[in-house]
Order: structure tokens, then C-alpha cells, then sequence
């Protein structure tokens, strides 16, 4: 086993752990496409990255969160949904990543898709970090956000500023959303906070087995994508995607034969 | 406005309250103050302004006028509505969002009438109305709250469950001496198990013992033409708080 396929695989777990943990509260709140289309508004600092020759990731970070700020901020100001301004910012953003792209097919095409040849001990112990901060941050705001989507009324006359929490909640999705785009590029990132958090719900009645399932599906769709993409030679992106709809799949059936029984 | 600086007797007092929502009065110029211990139910047409003065009262809302609840007080909500349908949250889970000690929990389960059952570890959207009821009770006084806000405490549930939940409700009111505030359609209720009652009908249109609550003079003022009375004062209830 190489040493860029061990430390894809060190960052596919760290990743599928924190998209799913995070993902939990997205799909929860009806966000799951929001973070899907959020995913692209990475694109033009990637671009800045590769033509000023800095680390493209810390573009795309930079992006992302001053995206994510702007929005959260409009969405104040206009009334107007989150997913009304992200639809609107993510195709902005994707024309703005395309055009400074330009001839450089190959950089694009790692932006979309993703390059896990780049990925060495470094980013690995990185990407394991970002994860252990996202996940214990996200755990501070759960309890918070989790009521204000029972009762927005509960929330705040226990004195939860709603607004707050969720500035923090996309500062952990953009930085999620960063280092995943390692391993499955922006097109196909939104999918480890989407899919695993859904399976997961399918299967729970309550939210600690609801938190504890998409965080290891997450883990799960990532890792077995890696190895598949290693054994095929292809790029792994698409196969994590696929392990992680045949668990969504799985948990349907298994949802739907219980219902039968009973 | 909403202050902690009330006068030592009084748990609550309104003065001048107006809300508008969408540049409409919902509610006008209201005024009324209650002492501690007193069951106030609250009660009009629908549209009066019942659930935005609740709102009002926990600051959710903008308002003008001044709202002063006695300083330090611990105010217990239980809304109409929650948004669960699609959460998987079990019961347990929900009553630690507010107060994570698991020996409070059982304690509150117990005095809601849930202790032991297997509904605690139900997922809350799937609970019966007076399973609900009784959950969101304890939600509201698993961190032993002096002043309870109810909003139409038993919406949604049978009649064996509307007696048992307003027991509960009475219980909490003569042995722990909490003062509830609570929103009811049904005036045969707030006869049976509030001592007084506000009518609002944007205004303030009756403030009085709630065994008036069924005489047709009175019933005239909650249902007819909106006759505003300006102040409404219980002088009643214990001082201490």
C-alpha cells in the first residue's frame, strides 16, 4: 500500500466522520442541498490558487467562509432563503472558477473531481485535525441547533441566538467541505454530508444512534471508495459516491421490509 | 421593553404593551399586573392577540410599552405547536437539551406521570397528543421554573388526558406555587381551574375573578364589540418571592 493511497485513506475517514456528523444536522434542517451547491463556491479560490501558485485549498477555504458570511448575511438583510442565495452564488461562482481556469483543463479537472496523488502525511494530519475540530465544535452547537428546528421559540427564550449558531454551523461546513475536496473534488464533496446523514436517518429513532450511524457511513462510503478507485486505477470520487448509495439503498430496504413485518 | 425591575409584589407587570406585526395592531395599548402564585388564564377570540402576548412576554417578538417581570424570575414556556415530525429524537434526548441532569429528568418524568414507562425512550413524533402534553410539561419545569406560560394546554388530546394533564397543572400551582399564565379556548376550563382571567380582544376587555367567566354580561364584553378597559391589577397572591 503506498503512502498517498494510506493518507487518502486517513483523510477519506477523518472526512466521511466529519461530513457525516455535520451532515446530520444538514439534512435535519433541510439543508442537504444547500451544502451540495455550497460545495462548488470553492471553485474560483482553487483557481486563484493555481495560477498565484499558493496552496489551492486555503483559496478554496477562503471562498467558501466569505461566501458562506455573505449569504448568511443576505439571507438576514432580503428575507430570503439560504437556498434561494446559494443557488444564485454557487452558479456565479462556477462560471468565475471556470473562466479564471481557462486553457488549464487539467487543474480543472482536478478541482472537480479531486486528486488523491497530492495527498501525502501532511494533509492527512491535517485533515485529521480540521476533522477532531469540526466534530467537537459541531457537538457544541447540536443541542442549540437541534431546538431552535423543534421550536424556534424554545430556543430563544432559553436565550440560544439561532443566528449565531448558525454562522459557526457554516465556518464547520466550509472547512468540511475543504478538506473533502481532496479526495472527491468540488462536483461530489456536497454527497458525504448529504447521503450518509440520510441513510443514517432512515435507520433512527433517536439522535444519538442518528449522529453515531452517519458519521460511520460516512467513514464507510469514503474509505471503501478510496480502495476501489486504488484496485480500479480511476479517480475516487465517483466510487465513494457509489459505496455510499448502495448504504442508502440498503437502508431502505431494510426500512421498508420492517414496515412490512409489522 | 422588557425589565426585571418590578415592584417586590407584583411576579409581572404590562404597561402600554402594543404589538404590531406587518403594520397591523395585534395588540393595543395593553396594561395589567399579576402577583405571584395566581393562575391567569387568558382568553378571546381567535385573531385576539392570545399567542403574541405570550410571545411578547418572552421577548420573541418587537413590542413598545413596557413588560417588568419580577428580577431573577425563572419562566417556564410550553408552545402550541413543535416542529417534530421529522426529528429522530427520542423523549429523553429532548428533555436533555434543557437540562442534561439525568437525576432531574427522572425526577420530572415522574411528576408528569412518565416515570418508568417505555415512552421515554420513545421518538417524540411519535407520541400521542396527551403523551406530548405531558412531555412539554415537563419540558417547561425540569428546570423548576416560577411562572409557567401554557398555550392551550390541552390541544389535541382526549378528555381522560385534558382532566389528568389540568390535575397536573393544578398540582403545580397549590403544592409547588408556581404562577401559571396559561392561553384556553374553553371557558368551562378557565372557570374550573384558573383564579383569574384576562380577556383580550386586541385590548384589554375584561380582568376579573374567572368565576364571572360564564355570566352574560361578561361574556357580552369578551365576544362583542371590543370595549377597551384601560388597567387590570390583581391584588391578590403572595408577596413573597
Amino acid at each position: 500500500m503506498s503512502e498517498a493511497l494510506i493518507s487518502s485513506l486517513i483523510v477519506g475517514a477523518a472526512v466521511g466522520v466529519a461530513a457525516g456528523y455535520l451532515g446530520s444536522i444538514m439534512v435535519l434542517e433541510k439543508m442537504a442541498l444547500v451544502g451540495d451547491a455550497l460545495s462548488h463556491v470553492a471553485l474560483p479560490g482553487l483557481a486563484l490558487g493555481f495560477l498565484l501558485n499558493f496552496n489551492p485549498l486555503v483559496g478554496g477555504f477562503v471562498f467558501l467562509f466569505l461566501s458562506a458570511i455573505l449569504i448568511w448575511h443576505f439571507s438576514r438583510v432580503t428575507k430570503l432563503s439560504f437556498e434561494t442565495l446559494v443557488g444564485a452564488a454557487f452558479t456565479l461562482a462556477l462560471a468565475i472558477g471556470i473562466l479564471l481556469f481557462g486553457d488549464n483543463l487539467d487543474a480543472l479537472e482536478e478541482a472537480l473531481f479531486g486528486d488523491i496523488s497530492r495527498v501525502g502525511i501532511l494533509e492527512a494530519a491535517i485533515a485529521v485535525l480540521v476533522s477532531i475540530a469540526v466534530v467537537a465544535l459541531t457537538k457544541l452547537i447540536y443541542r442549540q441547533i437541534v431546538l431552535g428546528l423543534i421550536s424556534e421559540e424554545l430556543a430563544t427564550s432559553k436565550g440560544i441566538s439561532v443566528a449565531r449558531t448558525n454562522l459557526l454551523y457554516l465556518l464547520l461546513i466550509s472547512l468540511t467541505v475543504t478538506i473533502g475536496i481532496q479526495i472527491t473534488g468540488t462536483l461530489l464533496v456536497g454527497f458525504l454530508v448529504v447521503t450518509p446523514a440520510a441513510a443514517a436517518k432512515i435507520m433512527s429513532a433517536n439522535m444519538s444512534k442518528y449522529i453515531t450511524l452517519s458519521s460511520v457511513f460516512g467513514a464507510i462510503s469514503a474509505i471503501s471508495g478510496i480502495l476501489l478507485s486504488s484496485y480500479l486505477n480511476v479517480v475516487p470520487g465517483p466510487l465513494v459516491v457509489i459505496a455510499g448509495i448502495i448504504i442508502f439503498i440498503i437502508a431502505i430496504i431494510g426500512k421498508w421490509r420492517s414496515k412490512v413485518k409489522s | 421593553m422588557v425589565s426585571m425591575e418590578t415592584r417586590s409584589d407584583f411576579i409581572l407587570k404590562v404597561s402600554n404593551l402594543t404589538v404590531e406585526v406587518s403594520s397591523q395592531r395585534i395588540i393595543d395599548n395593553l396594561s395589567f399586573g399579576i402577583k405571584k402564585g395566581i393562575t391567569l388564564a387568558i382568553v378571546g377570540p381567535n385573531g385576539a392577540g392570545k399567542t403574541t402576548l405570550f410571545r411578547a412576554l418572552l421577548n420573541l417578538i418587537p413590542h413598545t410599552g413596557k413588560i417588568e417581570w419580577k428580577r431573577k424570575v425563572k419562566i417556564g414556556y410550553v408552545p402550541q405547536i413543535l416542529s417534530v415530525k421529522d426529528i429522530p429524537i427520542s423523549v429523553r434526548e429532548f428533555l436533555s437539551l434543557k437540562n442534561e441532569s439525568v437525576s432531574d429528568i427522572e425526577a420530572v418524568l415522574a411528576s408528569v406521570g412518565l416515570e418508568g414507562k417505555t415512552v421515554v425512550e420513545k421518538n417524540l413524533a411519535t407520541l400521542s397528543g396527551g403523551e406530548m402534553r405531558r412531555v412539554l410539561i415537563g419540558w417547561a419545569i425540569v428546570d423548576k421554573p416560577d411562572v409557567l406560560l401554557f398555550d392551550e394546554p390541552t390541544s389535541g388530546v382526549d378528555l381522560d388526558s385534558e382532566e389528568a394533564i389540568y390535575g397536573m397543572l393544578r398540582r403545580l400551582t397549590t403544592r409547588d406555587k408556581i404562577t401559571l399564565l396559561l392561553i384556553s379556548h374553553d371557558l368551562h376550563i378557565v372557570r374550573e381551574y384558573s383564579d383569574y382571567a384576562l380577556a383580550l380582544n386586541k385590548c384589554l376587555v375584561f380582568f376579573g375573578e374567572s368565576k364571572l367567566i360564564m355570566n352574560p354580561d361578561t361574556q357580552k364584553l369578551i365576544y362583542g364589540e371590543p370595549v377597551c378597559k384601560e388597567y387590570g391589577e390583581i391584588d391578590v397572591g403572595s408577596t413573597d418571592l
